[in-house]
C-alpha cells in the first residue's frame, strides 16, 4: 500500500506552561488524510485544532511521535519543499495588509522560487488560476482592505492555492463570516476539491460545515482524539453533548443526507 | 507592466532627478562662483589652486556625494526598520539607534580615532557597536512575549535616545576643550566633505547593508503577513529579522559615524515612496536608496544656502520637516491602530 498523504503517527506536544495560562496540548493523536481526501478535525475551543496545524506545518515540533508526508517525515523537509506540498488558510489574517490581492496570492509562489527577486511567467500564471478558482480574479487589483469579510477570506484561499499544495489545510475558515459567505466557503471547498483532486484538511468548531463537506471526521476533546470516521459515527448526540458540555440534537435525516447538528435550548 | 519594468522605470525617473539635484547643488553656494567658472573646475580647465576648482571639487562634490550616500543609507535602513518591526513609524532615529551609534562614535574619537581608512573603519565599527547595542535595548524593552507593539516600541526608542544621548554629553563633558567644537557640530548632524579614504569606508559600508536588505526584500513582503505565515511560506524568520536587523544597523551606523546622527529621513523618504509606489519592498527598496538620496541632498543645499553666509546643519532641517511629518502620519493614517 503506497503511504498515505499525511500521516500524524501517535502525536504528543505540550507547550511550556507560561504562568497564568493554560497549557494547550495534543496526546497520543493519529491521523491520516489519504490523496484527494476531504478530513475534518471538530472539537471544542482550545481542544487542540490549531495545535494541530501547527504541529504539522513545522511550527512547532512535536515531543512525541512522528509527523509524515507521502512517507517522509516533515522533520526531514526543506520549510520551502514543505511549503509546496501544504498550503495553509490561517485563521486570521493580520489586522493591516497594505498589499493588493494579486500581490498577497502572489506571496504563495515564493517557496516555488526562493532565490527570484521577481516572480516568473509561470509563477503569475498560477496566481491567475488560484484567483479564478476562488473567484477574486476581478479584484486582483484592489487593496486587500477594500475587501469584504468573505472576498478576503477567498482571497487568503487563493494565496494558499498558488503555492500548487496536494493539502489545503484551513484554520476555522468561517469563524469570522456571516452565514452567506461561510456557505460559499463550503461550496467552495467543495469544487476546488472536485476540480483539482486537492486534499483538504479542514479544522473547524462548526460542527455542520464539517460534516456537510468531509469524508471523514476526527472530534478532539482535551488534546485527544474522541472519535475518528465518517460524519455518521462521529457527529453522535452522547458524543457531542458530552464533549462540548451542551445538549445537542443529531438530526440524521433520510439516508444519503449528511447528519445535522441542533443545540438545543433550554428555558 | 511587469515588476521588473517597473522598477526600472521608477529607478530611471528618480536617477534623472538626482542629477538635476546634483546639479543645482553643484551651482549654487555661499562662495559666489559664476556656473561657467564650475564647469570649467569640473572639466580641470581651472588654476589648481584657484577659488572655483577648491570651491567645486574638493568642497561642493565631495558633500554632495557624502549627501547622497547617507540619504540613500538612512532611507533604506528605515524601510528595513519598519519592515522588521511591522510598524510603519519606526526609523533609525526614532527608534533610538542613531544615538547608540552617536554614542559608539563619540567613544571611537575620545580614544583618538581619526580618518585613515583603518581609523575610520574602526570608528565604524564603535558605531555599529552602539547600534546594535541601543537595537538590542530597544527589543528587549519592548518585546511582550513574542509581541512588539506599536507603541511600546516607540516608546522604547524614546527612551534609550534619551539615555544614549545623556550618555554623550557625559563624553563631552569630559574631552578637552579644543576638541569640543568639531563634536559639536558633528552632533548636529552635518554633511562636512570627508576625505576619500573615509569615503570609501563609508560606501563599503553602507553597500554591504543595503545588499543585506534588498537582497531580502521579497521575503520582507511576506513577513508583512505576520511571522507564522511567512514561516508556512518556506521563509526562516528568525535568519531573515537578524539579517535585516544587522543590515539597517549598518546602514545607520555608517552614516553616523560620517555624517552625524541626522533623523527622519528613514520616515520622510520611505513613506513618500509608498504613496506613490505602493508597499512592495522589492520596489521601495532600491527607489528609497536612490530617492532618500534625492532628499537629503536637497536639505542641505537647502542648510547650506538658507542663511548663507552662514550654514545650517542638515539634521536641523531633517528634524524640522521630520517631526511634523511624524505628527501626520500618527494623527491621520495610523490612528486606528495606535
Amino acid at each position: 500500500m503506497p503511504p498515505k498523504l499525511l500521516e500524524l503517527d501517535r502525536v504528543s506536544f505540550a507547550y511550556p506552561k507560561p504562568a497564568g495560562r493554560r497549557a494547550f496540548a495534543l496526546s497520543d493523536v493519529s491521523l491520516e488524510v489519504g490523496a484527494g481526501e476531504i478530513v475534518g478535525v471538530i472539537g471544542p475551543n482550545s481542544s487542540g485544532k490549531t495545535t494541530l496545524i501547527r504541529l504539522l506545518t513545522r511550527v512547532l515540533e512535536p515531543a512525541s511521535g512522528e509527523i509524515r508526508l507521502d512517507g517522509a517525515s516533515v522533520r526531514r523537509l526543506e520549510r520551502t519543499e514543505l511549503a509546496r506540498r501544504v498550503g495553509v488558510v490561517p485563521q486570521s489574517a493580520p489586522a493591516e495588509c497594505p498589499f493588493n490581492v494579486g500581490e498577497l496570492v502572489l506571496m504563495g509562489r515564493y517557496p516555488h522560487g526562493p532565490g527570484r527577486y521577481f516572480e516568473s511567467r509561470q509563477d503569475h500564471a498560477a496566481a491567475r488560476a488560484a484567483m479564478e478558482a476562488t473567484g477574486v480574479l476581478e479584484f486582483a487589483d484592489l487593496p486587500l482592505d477594500h475587501l469584504s469579510g468573505g472576498e478576503r477570506q477567498r482571497a487568503f484561499i487563493a494565496r494558499a492555492l498558488a503555492q500548487e499544495p496536494r493539502l489545503l489545510v484551513l484554520d476555522e475558515p468561517t469563524a469570522h463570516l456571516d452565514l452567506r459567505y461561510q456557505v460559499e466557503v463550503a461550496s467552495l471547498l467543495r469544487r476546488l476539491h472536485r476540480e483539482r483532486g486537492i486534499a483538504i484538511l479542514l479544522v473547524s468548531h462548526d460542527l455542520n460545515l464539517a460534516g456537510e463537506v468531509c469524508d471523514r471526521l476526527m472530534l478532539l476533546a482535551g488534546g485527544r482524539a474522541a472519535a475518528t470516521g465518517s460524519p455518521e459515527v462521529v457527529l453522535e448526540e452522547s458524543l457531542l453533548s458530552s464533549v462540548f458540555g451542551c445538549d445537542v440534537v443529531v438530526d440524521k435525516g433520510e439516508p444519503g443526507r449528511r447528519p445535522l447538528v441542533r443545540l438545543t435550548w433550554r428555558a | 507592466m511587469s515588476p521588473a519594468k517597473r522598477l526600472a522605470l521608477v529607478l530611471a525617473v528618480l536617477a534623472a532627478a538626482l542629477l538635476v539635484t546634483g546639479a543645482v547643488a553643484l551651482f549654487v553656494g555661499s562662495a559666489a562662483i559664476s556656473p561657467r567658472a564650475v564647469l570649467n573646475a569640473l572639466a580641470g580647465r581651472a588654476a589648481p589652486e584657484s577659488v572655483e576648482r577648491v570651491v567645486t571639487l574638493s568642497i561642493r562634490l565631495p558633500r554632495i556625494l557624502v549627501a547622497v550616500l547617507a540619504g540613500g543609507a538612512l532611507a533604506v535602513a528605515g524601510v528595513a526598520f519598519q519592515a522588521l518591526t511591522r510598524n510603519p513609524l519606526a526609523e533609525p532615529s526614532v527608534l533610538g539607534v542613531t544615538s547608540g551609534a552617536a554614542f559608539g562614535v563619540v567613544i571611537g574619537q575620545s580614544v583618538g580615532l581619526g580618518w585613515t581608512f583603518l581609523e575610520a573603519a574602526g570608528l565604524t565599527a564603535f558605531a555599529f557597536a552602539g547600534a546594535l547595542l541601543a537595537a538590542g535595548l530597544v527589543y528587549l524593552i519592548a518585546a511582550i512575549g513574542r509581541e512588539l507593539s506599536i507603541q511600546t516600541l516607540l516608546l522604547a526608542g524614546v527612551i534609550v535616545g534619551i539615555f544614549f544621548s545623556a550618555a554623550i554629553t557625559v563624553i563631552i563633558s569630559l574631552l578637552d576643550l579644543n576638541r569640543l567644537g568639531g563634536v559639536i557640530h558633528w552632533l548636529l548632524g552635518n554633511l562636512a566633505p570627508i576625505p576619500p579614504r573615509a569615503l570609501a569606508v563609508f560606501t563599503l559600508c553602507a553597500a554591504v547593508g543595503f545588499w543585506l536588505v534588498a537582497r531580502r526584500a521579497r521575503e520582507l513582503n511576506l513577513m508583512a503577513l505576520g511571522e507564522e505565515t511567512a514561516l508556512l511560506l518556506g521563509v526562516g524568520a528568525e535568519r531573515l529579522k537578524l539579517t535585516i536587523f544587522v543590515g539597517a544597523a549598518l546602514l545607520t551606523a555608517s552614516v553616523v559615524a560620517f555624517a552625524g546622527p541626522i533623523g527622519f529621513v528613514g520616515l520622510i523618504v520611505p513613506h513618500a515612496l509608498r504613496m506613490l509606489l505602493g508597499s512592495d519592498n522589492r520596489l521601495l527598496v532600491p527607489a528609497s536608496l536612490v530617492g532618500g538620496g534625492i532628499f537629503l541632498l536637497l536639505a542641505d543645499t537647502l542648510a547650506r544656502n538658507v542663511v548663507a553666509p552662514a550654514e545650517l546643519s542638515v539634521g536641523v532641517i531633517t528634524s524640522l520637516c521630520g517631526a511634523p511629518f511624524f505628527v501626520y502620519l500618527l494623527r491621520t493614517r495610523y490612528r486606528a491602530n495606535l
